[in-house]
């Protein structure tokens, strides 16, 4: 059975339509890139999965349970939506790292707050995620004192430290200088064989090649092409795909 | 009688009372002004209108001209007796600090940017932990630099309780003007205010470096 289930999900900021019905589902273990043009709706989506805005129509299921229905959005209360959001992680653009925190705190707090295990436990388990990014020789360090890169590598870590469902990425290398981006598509990578489940919203086309069991190309609110990297990014039938890809061949030949 | 020591005993008599003054005035401004900065940022719209038009009013008016009203004004308008002297000034003081207070609590609590309340909502957490637990400190840091400039103000502004015989340290300067033709006690006050606001600085830049150990 698919752990996540996406259905007809709508969703529109005052007059302008921004998902007009998108449609997906994702097996256990399955990577999904998702790619298009800025403002086809990527981000909003992924801020729909994790409730940071709320889609008016369509449903969002996961492992078969239904946990949001538009319809009944005005219903939902905030201990429901903070456990729902729980099935998911975000791991965001501009990190968002809480700067008064060093690098172990940042990992160990939400863990910490919500008491999901003792706090022995979640610190063993955030030293391992941390050594996972590469980071422990700056456990200490606060996130002042990292790169870009190192930092997006401790939203990574924090976000697995909740171990959500399936983790969320929203274009994490476009705040990153071009020489930082190979850490952390790395760091995606590793955790693609440690079977995570995983939605990328991204611009490295190259990298969603490479990692995406499938992909989505989104268009102006829909989903315009999906399936393979192969097909998708190989071989596209559609011809705004056809488009977008030949504009980023150029950029990046 | 007139010599420096028996001078600087007399004006110390008058500065206690200009520390009580901003010692009361701040313990009761800065909660005043948390509860007024909510008010401004209240979703209900009415509220937020009138909170604003308060402030507005406040910070457009001279505090000179607002200890004159709240001294003689419930006796004009209402026919009651006056307040006495020091309390009055003290409500005059909390009402219009706590205006400025709000507005810099307002300016900290808008800087903390949603990229942080969206991190600790994805990570399930309740909006009173993300206040706590990450907002607070950041607002704490943003408005420390403001607040120590607007602390530093309220020390001198403390002299304007003069105005409705408030007996505070430019009181008590002045009265050797009227009772042994001096005026230098008058200028020797600068040296109460200097010192005290030399002390706030320091603990402030103490507080500023405290803090600096992150960025936001």
């Amino acid at each position: 059975m698919a752990i996540l289930q996406v259905k007809n999900i709508k969703k529109r900021f005052g007059k302008t339509e921004v998902l007009k019905g998108i449609d997906f589902q994702l097996e256990k273990g399955e990577v999904l890139s998702i790619i298009g043009s800025s403002g086809s709706g990527k981000t909003t989506l992924l801020r729909c999965l994790n409730f940071l805005e709320f889609a008016e129509e369509g449903t969002i299921s996961v492992d078969g349970e239904v946990i949001f229905d538009g319809k009944a959005r005005k219903s939902l209360k905030d201990a429901e939506i903070r456990k729902n959001r729980l099935h998911f992680g975000l791991v965001f653009q501009n990190f968002n790292l809480f700067p008064q925190y060093n690098v172990l705190r940042n990992v160990t707090l939400a863990p910490n707050m919500l008491k999901i295990d003792t706090p022995e436990n979640i610190e063993k388990h955030a030293r391992e995620l941390i050594e996972r990014v590469g980071l422990t020789d700056r456990i200490e360090h606060y996130p002042c004192q990292l790169s870009g890169g190192q930092k997006q590598r401790v939203a990574i870590a924090r976000a697995l430290a909740m171990n959500p469902d399936i983790l969320c990425f929203d274009e994490p290398t476009s705040a990153l200088d071009p020489e930082l981006t190979g850490e952390v598509l790395n760091v995606i990578k590793s955790l693609k064989s440690s079977d995570s489940t995983m939605i990328v919203v991204t611009h490295e086309i190259e990298f969603a090649r490479d990692v995406a069991d499938k992909i989505i190309f989104m268009d102006e609110g829909v989903i315009a092409e999906e399936g393979t990297p192969e097909q998708v990014i190989g071989n596209p039938k559609n011809p705004r795909t056809q488009a977008f890809l030949s504009r980023f061949n150029q950029t990046f030949a | 009688m007139n010599d420096f020591l028996s001078v600087t005993d007399y004006l110390l008599e008058g500065f206690t009372v200009t520390l009580e003054l901003f010692g009361l005035t701040l313990l009761l401004a800065l909660p005043i002004g948390l509860i007024i900065c909510f008010g401004s940022m209240s979703k209900f719209k009415p509220l937020r209108w009138l909170v604003r038009t308060f402030v507005w009013i406040i910070r457009g008016t001279p505090l000179m001209l607002q200890l004159i009203i709240v001294y003689y004004g419930p006796g004009l308008i209402f026919n009651a007796g006056l307040l006495p002297r020091f309390p009055a000034a003290l409500i005059a003081f909390v009402i219009n600090y706590s205006c400025y207070f709000s507005e810099i609590y307002r300016g900290g609590i808008e800087s903390v940017s949603r990229g942080q309340y969206e991190a600790g909502y994805v990570l399930g957490m309740t909006k009173t932990q993300i206040f706590f637990k990450i907002v607070l400190l950041q607002v704490i840091k943003n408005i420390v630099p403001p607040m120590s400039n607007e602390i530093i103000t309220l020390v001198k502004d403390t002299s304007l309780a003069r105005i409705i015989a408030v007996y505070e340290i430019i009181w008590c300067g002045q009265d050797y003007i009227k009772m042994a033709g001096l005026i230098w006690p008058l200028f020797y006050t600068a040296a109460f205010y200097l010192a005290f606001c030399g002390l706030l600085t320091l603990l402030f830049g103490y507080i500023e470096k405290r803090l600096s150990y992150f960025r936001s």
